[in-house]
């Protein structure tokens, strides 16, 4: 039964990271560029909620709303500002503002809201068969434990998988998208903006930030103008790991790397759990260097 | 493309600009005093310390600047023998720390306050010895802050008295038959608490059933290590770490339907203050620590009451441990017959004679007091608090 437990927690902590990455591999993908700022962004997606439901008193469902709205702003202006005028740059100069931008917002964040830790409200407690608040159920005679949390961050996962999926592959901006990933160049000349393509990503990349946001917080809810970096980083070593530029890879590489972490610490060193996850990342990239869904880019000589 | 170029190099400037602005604006306080740079001052004792202002920590760096300010701010208005304090902010970080110390030595700091926490403090406390300036810190508590340097003394306990005073008194007031130990395997501060604890416990035959760790990498899941205690069914669980990951735990643990006894340490000390944390809980979370703002002597009451007044919140132990620093210093000082015109390195000697030979009584020592010992670790005894209704009550 704890095994159970531990696979739980580890896909729960998986899915998490899942949907982070499915915001780094859509930007890179598309844009082919490492928004290391993306951490940040759910940062800042965390607080608007926190504040829309605890100073506003407004109901989760509107404060997540606002959350996902205010950051889809915010990406598209981090792009406007930050990343279109390097847009004919080196991509070691964009990777340098996206780092940038990174520390840009934890600072702003600091000075905003303050290094002291807010505890993000748990919006996920339902009424059960007595009336009491639970925060989640309880099966198998009470050796099992399931947080509610943990399945509506499972179940938001698989949805934004299909919809991206969707998105990318049957509507019109979807394929320009795809089209502007093969050859930006190209891509022009068969009249797709290019520009507009891009920003959109980030638009949509940014949203998700949001929700990624909302959930890890809800999941873990301690908020500090850090909260977004380390999950962050852990979340872009998920998309590394299961091809960066693919959607089911951010899926499996977020969840791999959720259950090895947990494994890891629950079986064999709590010491060591982070150099465990490293060490999987680097023989798997070893074997598979585009990652386990990542498609092999021929160059041609 | 010129045109460009002078515009980015016009902004650049008054970026600049801006920025040396921003610096001037920063010293001005300082210079107004008239002291200009170096130690020549001689109306007023300059008292220099580093804390976190701003990071994770800053709950701690805040409390000390405002507890130190209003024991300055009284001795000043008391006339006699006047302060000048300076709090400077090192983010809990050692590297900052050290450039911090760097600005309080241009300022001209005669006598430091330390570091807040441990982890600066290891840093600045060597500054503090090669540059024989006398240094009591408040609040850090690792062992190897006083190590090796006669002239750097503790105020609060160190990381050891504490580990071992915590199992102490679990197993003299039999709070748990099977213990369980989370701890945190990259900070000095948890570390140090972690090894005496278990010292302590075996001596003791404490059952310590289940001992977990984390780091700062993956501090934000615990379900391992709280799915590790529940199953081996601890009834107590000791938290050698700060309150911000404490909350988490206790979060989580709710969530997973575990409720066992909390024992903490000094830095669960500011967990009721935490935004839009669900006191109840903390409800019944013990812990050892020096200071209880609920006390009813005179001048822990006055003290309170001044710091709601003026913060509108109550002081935790790291506000009382400053105050107490101020008030020790005003003692050492003026049985040594010290005046601030004396060298930094007369006042360091006057001081460690001193500090080595007094008893102090403050907010945080009982009628007994607290004395020092020449490796400047401080002896008193700390109070068992117990959290109840959202607040701390003693727990004797």
């Amino acid at each position: 039964m704890t095994f159970l437990n531990y696979l739980i927690s580890g896909i729960s902590l998986g899915s998490v990271y899942a949907i982070i990455a499915l915001g780094y591999t859509m930007v890179y993908g598309i844009a082919k560029m490492l928004n290391f700022a993306h951490g940040d962004v759910i940062m800042v997606g965390s607080y608007i909620c926190f504040y829309a439901v605890t100073s506003f008193e407004l109901p989760p469902l509107v404060g997540v709303i606002i959350s996902v709205i205010l950051c889809t702003v915010l990406g598209i202006v981090i792009e406007r500002l930050a990343y279109k005028p390097l847009r004919q740059a080196p991509s070691l100069a964009v990777l340098i503002t996206a780092i940038g931008v990174s520390y840009f917002l934890q600072n702003a964040a600091l000075l905003l809201w303050s290094s002291n830790i807010k505890m993000f409200p748990s919006f996920f407690k339902f009424a059960d068969e007595n009336g009491e608040l639970q925060s989640g159920v309880t099966l198998a005679g009470g050796q099992l434990n399931i947080s509610y949390v943990t399945i509506v961050t499972i179940v938001s996962c698989i949805i934004i998988m299909v919809a991206l999926t969707w998105f990318t592959g049957k509507t019109k901006m979807g394929k320009a998208m795809r089209a502007v990933s093969e050859d930006k160049g190209a891509a022009q000349l068969m009249g797709i903006n290019v520009n507009a393509t891009i920003s959109l990503t980030f638009a949509i990349g940014s949203g998700l930030a949001a929700v990624a946001g909302v959930l890890l917080c809800s999941a873990y809810p301690t908020l500090v103008p850090t909260t977004g970096s380390m999950p962050g980083i852990k979340a872009f070593t998920a998309a590394v790991f299961g091809g960066i530029g693919s959607i089911p890879g951010a899926l499996l590489g977020g969840l791999l790397l959720g259950v090895i972490q947990i494994f890891t610490q629950a079986y064999i060193s709590q010491q060591l759990a982070d150099a465990v996850v490293f060490a999987v990342l680097i023989i798997v990239l070893l074997g598979k260097p585009a990652g386990l869904l990542g498609k092999q880019i021929r160059e041609k000589v | 493309m010129k045109k460009k170029k002078f515009l980015s190099l016009a902004l650049a400037a008054v970026m600049v600009m801006g920025c040396l602005a921003g610096c001037g604006n920063d010293s001005s306080p300082s210079d107004e005093s008239g002291s200009g740079s170096g130690g020549e001052t001689t109306s007023a004792f300059k008292i220099g310390g580093t804390g976190p202002l701003t990071s994770d920590a800053a709950i701690y760096g805040n409390a000390a600047q405002r507890g130190a300010q209003i024991a300055v701010d009284e001795v000043n208005a008391m006339g006699g023998i006047q302060f000048e304090l300076n709090y400077q902010d090192d983010a809990h970080d050692p590297e900052k720390a050290t450039n911090a110390y760097g600005k309080l030595m241009d300022w001209g700091m005669q006598l430091s306050l330390g570091s807040v926490t441990s982890k600066p403090a290891e840093a600045t406390s060597v500054l503090n010895y090669e540059d024989r300036i006398f240094a009591l810190t408040p609040s850090a508590s690792s062992p190897a802050t006083t190590e090796g340097k006669d002239n750097v003394f503790q105020l609060c306990f160190t990381d050891s008295g504490q580990g071992a005073k915590s199992a102490e008194y679990i197993s003299e007031k039999g709070l748990g038959a099977k213990i369980a130990v989370i701890w945190k395997n990259d900070d000095v501060y948890s570390k140090g608490l972690y090894d005496t604890f278990m010292a302590e416990a075996e001596k003791r035959g404490l059952n310590v059933v289940s001992d977990t760790t984390f780091n700062d990498g993956n501090k934000t899941d615990f379900s391992v290590q709280l799915g590790e205690a529940q199953s081996s069914g601890a009834d107590l669980v000791f938290l050698p770490m700060y309150y911000d990951v404490a909350a988490l735990i206790l979060s989580q643990a709710s969530t997973m339907g575990y409720s066992p006894k909390w024992f903490g340490v000094d830095g669960m000390d500011g967990i009721l203050s935490v935004d839009g944390f669900d006191t109840s809980l903390a409800e019944g979370v013990m812990l050892l620590t020096p200071f209880n703002a609920d006390d009813e002597d005179e001048k822990t009451k006055a003290f309170v009451a001044k710091y709601q007044e003026l913060y509108g919140e109550t002081p935790n132990q790291f506000a009382a441990d400053a105050y107490d620093c101020i008030y020790a210093y005003k003692q050492a000082l003026e049985a040594a017959g010290c005046t601030p015109d004396m060298s930094s390195e007369e006042l360091c000697d006057a001081m460690i004679k001193q500090f080595t030979t007094m008893t102090f009584h403050g907010l945080t020592s009982d009628e007994s007091g607290m004395t020092w010992d020449e490796t400047g670790t401080v002896s008193k005894s700390p109070k068992g608090m117990v959290i109840q209704n959202g607040v701390y009550v003693g727990l004797d």
